[in-house]
């Protein structure tokens, strides 16, 4: 099992959404986060146009079988590309355990439904 | 009918007019008694009473005056400043509330609208004969009266709603002009300071320029100075106090030359629509009367605010790309300024004009010439609101109208004096808004100090003012 998380602008959020469920991937989390770095976006407040520093990002956090690690990872690459600097980034991690609550099954068949 | 009406105006009379000879009053009641018809009445001068109308709408205008300061105000300043100071701006205006409406009754009214028993003191100071709002009954009626006025039996003339209600409607005023200033201190002044400073200012600042420019004995008054709903005694006095504070607090820890952009951009928005909102009863209100002018000065107010946001607005558009919500926000809020000191002198043309001139000034003032000069007024209370109040205040000499009031025109009508008495009433207001603040400001700073530290800054004044915070990550 492994988690996938993607920083990705928001505006290719719709994009990488319908990518991830034209490849199954059908439940996953998100939320919108800020950084720093050197970003190049202005920011008009009152008629002062300047670079604000702040990067605003969303980051989608999925958790999938290893058999789906590569699609998954070619969805997202495909769909939040614009070749631009600041298109993001996707770490993936190895999960330990993962346990249904409802059932209390655990491993991958604890991650889809089988029924 | 006719006979109820006239009791009502005797049973006035003799509750309440001791100076009536007791002759005057056995005459009245001879009268009452034998009238049969109209006649007889006419020859009687009808004791003053209070016009329903009238007075009705000024209790609406006084509270749609606070409407201003909470939550207009606090919900557009609010909204500018960053989440983690949110609650310290709304607690400033709260608290002044609180206190400028005691301050008022206590001193303030007498100070602003009294009369001196000192006779070289009249022009400048009102004088403590009314403090605590002694020798007010509730059935005197106001002694200021704009256009709806009444004779009296003494030979004198006198307003159309109650003394108390005009007070209070001018408590209002008193509350929202220390408010105004918050925006230039806003995210690192430390609260008890504030509150000190702010007395203090309400007490020397106001008080003294509201009896200038308002009180009948006022030096800037008898000058033929216009200002008919407050654009020097509010806006410029603000404005001008607001610019000495935030260049003596100087500048936030992590201000780069520009704007901090704001947290919440609803709130500016919500906050903007209910200062547009109260600002008529500011302005309309100002007349004192339910009336074609409170109508004028109503119109005029809605027709300069709307030209003034959609200049903004085409402004941050063609300069900027892109119109914004602060923008139309600022645009209002500058056009509901500059229009004020106007709105019962100027016409339709005039507010259009008033409303593309102060968008395009504040505009360049905030977005240009603010940067380059250095200081850092957070929320631009002296970029709107001083800068406004001072085109709004020259221009209402310049576009004066008779069609409004005939008695007064200004330079484009053919007077030309009235641009000069404004000019001059506008600087008079800046050098002893600028000077007193200046004074004020230092002394607090030298008691009881007015800068958080470094530390307190950067964690926010929310938490370390007043120990909350606006937004938890729980419910």
């Amino acid at each position: 099992m492994k988690k996938i998380e993607a920083v990705i602008r928001k505006s290719k959020f719709e994009d990488v959404k319908q990518a991830l469920y034209d490849v199954d991937i059908d439940w996953f989390s998100y939320w919108d986060i800020t950084g720093l770095g050197k970003s190049t976006e202005e920011q008009v407040v009152r008629g002062q146009v300047f670079k604000s520093g702040y990067i605003q990002r969303r980051m989608i956090s999925i958790v999938i079988r290893d058999v789906n690690l590569e699609k998954t990872i070619n969805a997202i690459l495909d769909s939040a590309w614009t070749g631009e600097t600041g298109d993001g980034k996707i770490f993936v991690y190895d999960i330990e355990e993962t346990y249904r609550i409802r059932t209390r099954e655990k491993g991958p068949g604890a991650l889809y439904n089988q029924e | 009918m006719l006979y109820t009406i006239r009791n009502k105006q005797q049973q006035y009379k003799t509750q309440n007019s001791k100076k009536t000879p007791m002759k005057k009053i056995i005459l009245s009641l001879l009268v009452i008694l034998l009238s049969t018809s109209a006649i007889i009445a006419q020859e009687t001068i009808p004791a003053p009473t209070v016009d329903s109308g009238d007075t009705a709408w000024m209790i609406v205008a006084s509270a749609l005056v606070l409407f201003m300061s909470i939550p207009g105000l606090a919900l557009f300043y609010g909204g500018l400043v960053r989440r983690k100071n949110v609650l310290s701006v709304f607690a400033q205006i709260f608290i002044l509330v609180a206190v400028i409406s005691i301050e008022w009754v206590v001193i303030g009214y007498s100070n602003a609208f009294g009369s001196s028993s000192i006779e070289w003191l009249k022009p400048y100071f009102g004088g403590f004969d009314w403090a605590f709002l002694n020798n007010i009954n509730i059935s005197d009626l106001s002694p200021a009266f704009i256009s709806h006025s009444q004779p009296t039996p003494e030979g004198g003339t006198i307003g159309t709603v109650p003394h108390l209600i005009f007070i209070i409607f001018q408590g209002m005023f008193a509350v929202i002009t220390p408010a105004l200033i918050v925006g230039a201190f806003a995210e690192r002044i430390k609260f008890k300071g504030f509150l000190i400073f702010s007395l203090l200012w309400a007490l020397f600042i106001y008080n003294p320029v509201a009896h200038w420019v308002w009180s009948a004995d006022g030096w800037l008054f008898n000058l033929g100075a216009l200002d008919f709903a407050g654009g020097t005694v509010v806006h410029i006095n603000a404005g001008i106090a607001a610019l000495v504070t935030a260049i003596m607090l100087g500048k936030r820890r992590d201000y780069k030359g520009h704007a901090i952009p704001p947290h919440n951009i609803t709130y500016v928005a919500m906050g903007t629509a209910m200062l547009w909102i109260g600002w008529f009863g500011f302005n309309a209100g100002s007349g004192l009367a339910a009336d074609g002018l409170a109508a004028n000065a109503f119109l005029v107010t809605n027709l300069a605010a709307a030209t003034a946001a959609l200049t903004w607005a085409l402004l941050d558009w063609f300069i900027d790309k892109r119109p914004t919500l602060v923008g139309i926000s600022t645009g209002a809020v500058a056009g509901l300024v500059a229009i004020t000191p106007a709105a019962g002198f100027v016409g339709v043309g005039g507010a259009l004009i008033i409303g593309i001139a102060v968008s395009v000034i504040c505009f360049i003032m905030v977005a240009y010439v603010k940067p380059k000069l250095g200081y850092d007024d957070s929320l631009d209370a002296f970029g709107v609101h001083g800068i406004g109040g001072i085109i709004g205040a020259i221009l209402t000499g310049v576009l004066a109208t008779p069609a409004i009031q005939a008695s007064y025109s200004g330079a484009l009508y053919g007077n030309l004096n009235q641009l000069w008495i404004q000019l001059i009433a506008t600087v008079a207001t800046m050098v002893f808004s600028g000077v007193g603040t200046y004074i004020l400001f230092k002394i607090t700073d030298l008691t009881v100090g007015v800068r958080v530290t470094d530390k307190q800054e950067a964690t926010g004044l929310d938490e370390t003012q007043h120990g909350e915070t606006a937004y938890t990550n729980f419910d």
